[in-house]
């Protein structure tokens, strides 16, 4: 089966203390660690995991600019046999039906049965895929916790409330977005990033993509005018002192709170 | 002003609680209309919500289809997009359901999309028509975030749970319009087979009124024991957030959270978990909440009623001989 993962390139949340800047309307960007947003290496791994079974090839595409490359490689190093670059100054800006534009233009350049995406990324937005299967007319399942491979066609298992698992049968092509904890993605090492290092990663512009202006920044429906901090809320009270104080005042609440006998 | 209709979703004949919110977040973009209803179903569990919501809505829009008895969103989708009138600006309920539905729906209908929305600060009209201004959150809840969004050719927007409030007097006396004849044919290349119940696990943690919950702070299975001491000490057991679980360090059965358990304990110690909102969806009951996170910014820090800025790896062993030694 030949199969597309759509990843993206995200400030690691795990290893940063968000912050605004100093001007109070962006996030603080300098020093902050970047990695694959980690829902998309669980799509990764599960569409390894159906090649190995099925046959095909799995190729990953990303919509950014040079510094993406490098998940482009991760991914790679994972076992995916090609990397693609979707890049061109207009699509800077651009909202998430803008990047569906731009992935649908590239998937009707090739055969793809079935087509992955994380489950969101840092903006919790979980869109993308929903927007690229609707304007591909895909059918689509979002929160994908399984997949069984059948002709023409895939059993799958959605996470719905409650720990319950939805089971569907949906036809190929489709889009998938991949919930975190389907699988066990795979362990990617320097020696493994070595080896993809020198690699041609194919890059592709508005011009080769024959994306219209619905594409770029100017059409954008949805805009961000900037970030802040959220309210504080009841907040809670935090206890100082030394280990042994807090301790101490902490086992006083719990005993008082019904948590301690 | 475009129209503004809610979506509701319901199970066994009764609408969720997220309708008497949609129907308030409906009024916070515009006061001055009733917002309308839409309800998809079949049979008599379809009319008995429709006739449950006119209390609260100008009109009910009833859309009843045989193959709409179980919410398949591929059907749901194309169903409403056959009814919806354009420029309709349209309220989802932000859950599993609505991951499935919206994002298309928006193409479908060449609308602005926005998940997630957590607030609503009114309409700005300029000479290139009318945005609306929003509240998201990003990163795990770490910043929030002003959105503006273009409504000149309509609006999905999903709406977080519990971030309206319902309205105190609910009295639209609405009426129900039958929009199933403009549906026509429906057919999807998605179908539903079954609900599988999650199996129970070993450890009930339902049953507790102490839980300490680990998350990502937790750092490796092999530091679950030190979670697991101090619920022994304290009579009480381990649960954990959803990362310890796609790790697969604990089962899915200690999981708290929308996805997970839903739990009532009277005190919950929060351990190295960041606090998601679809983690603390999880916890009902209004338990006393202890933080302990090594990152200030934390938003667990925001619901907690105590915080101690702490690694738990060096804490929560104190914690528990400190504690047996009472």
């Amino acid at each position: 089966m030949e199969i597309l993962v759509c990843a993206r390139r995200v400030p690691d949340t795990s290893e940063n203390e968000i912050e605004l800047n100093s001007a109070g309307d962006d996030i603080e960007r300098d020093d902050l660690v970047y990695s694959v947003n980690e829902p998309d290496n669980y799509a990764v791994e599960e569409a390894l995991r159906i090649v190995e079974e099925t046959g095909g090839m799995v190729t990953v595409v990303t919509v950014g600019g040079e510094d993406d490359e490098e998940i482009l490689r991760r991914e790679m190093a994972m076992g995916a046999k090609s990397g693609v670059l979707l890049s061109d100054d207009s699509f800077a800006g651009t909202d998430g039906r803008g990047i569906a534009a731009i992935l649908a233009a590239f998937v009707k350049r090739g055969h793809y049965e079935l087509i992955l995406t994380g489950v969101q990324a840092e903006d919790g937005a979980a869109q993308v895929g929903g927007m690229l299967a609707a304007l591909l007319d895909y059918p689509f399942a979002s929160l994908v916790n399984s997949i069984e491979v059948q002709h023409g066609k895939l059993k799958i298992g959605r996470e719905i409330e409650g720990g319950a698992r939805e089971m569907n049968e949906i036809d190929l092509p489709c889009v998938l977005s991949i919930q975190t904890g389907i699988n066990e993605p795979r362990y990617v090492g320097m020696r493994g990033i070595r080896q993809v290092a020198s690699l041609p990663i194919p890059t592709f512009g508005a011009a080769d993509l024959g994306v219209n202006g619905n594409a770029s920044a100017k059409k954008a429906k949805v805009w961000r005018t900037d970030y802040f901090m959220p309210p504080l809320g009841k907040g809670a009270e935090i206890l100082e002192g030394s280990a042994e104080d807090q301790i101490a005042k902490l086992i006083e609440l719990l005993r008082s709170k019904g948590g301690l006998q | 002003m475009a129209r503004i209709f809610a979506y509701i979703v319901h199970k066994n004949g009764v609408a969720d609680d997220s309708a008497a919110e949609l129907a308030s977040a409906a009024r916070k973009i515009d006061a001055a209309q009733a917002p309308v209803a839409v309800v998809t179903g079949w049979g008599g569990e379809l009319d008995a919500v429709c006739e449950s919501l006119c209390g609260g809505f100008g009109e009910v829009w009833k859309i009843g289809h045989e193959v709409l008895a179980y919410p398949n969103a591929e059907l749901v989708r194309q169903a409403l997009a056959k009814v919806l009138p354009a420029g309709a600006i349209v309220l989802v309920p932000h859950a599993h359901f609505a991951t499935d539905l919206s994002p298309g729906l928006s193409i479908r209908l060449n609308a602005a999309y926005v998940p997630d929305v957590l607030g609503i600060d009114g309409i700005v009209t300029s000479d290139g028509g009318a945005t609306l201004k929003l509240v998201r959150q990003e990163f795990g809840g770490q910043v929030n975030a002003h959105v503006r969004c273009d409504i000149s050719s309509g609006a999905v927007l999903t709406i977080r749970p519990g971030a309206f409030q319902p309205a105190e007097s609910a009295a639209a006396g609405g009426t129900i319009i039958d929009q199933s004849s403009e549906v026509g044919v429906l057919s999807a290349r998605r179908r539903y087979l079954e609900t599988i119940q999650p199996e129970a696990g070993a450890v009930d943690i339902t049953k507790y009124p102490v839980l300490v919950s680990v998350g990502r702070g937790i750092e490796d299975p092999e530091n679950i024991p030190i979670a697991q001491e101090l619920a022994d000490a304290l009579g009480g057991a381990v649960s954990c957030s959803r990362p310890v679980v796609d790790a697969k360090w604990l089962e899915k059965s200690r999981q708290v959270g929308s996805s997970g358990q839903t739990v009532k304990p009277k005190v919950y110690l929060a351990c190295g978990i960041s606090g998601s909102f679809q983690h603390l969806a999880g916890l009902k009951g209004n338990p006393f909440i202890v933080a302990i996170n090594k990152n200030p910014k934390a938003p667990i820090f925001r619901v907690a009623d105590v915080g101690i800025v702490a690694d738990i790896l060096e804490f929560l062993p104190e914690l528990t001989t400190a504690i047996r030694q009472q």
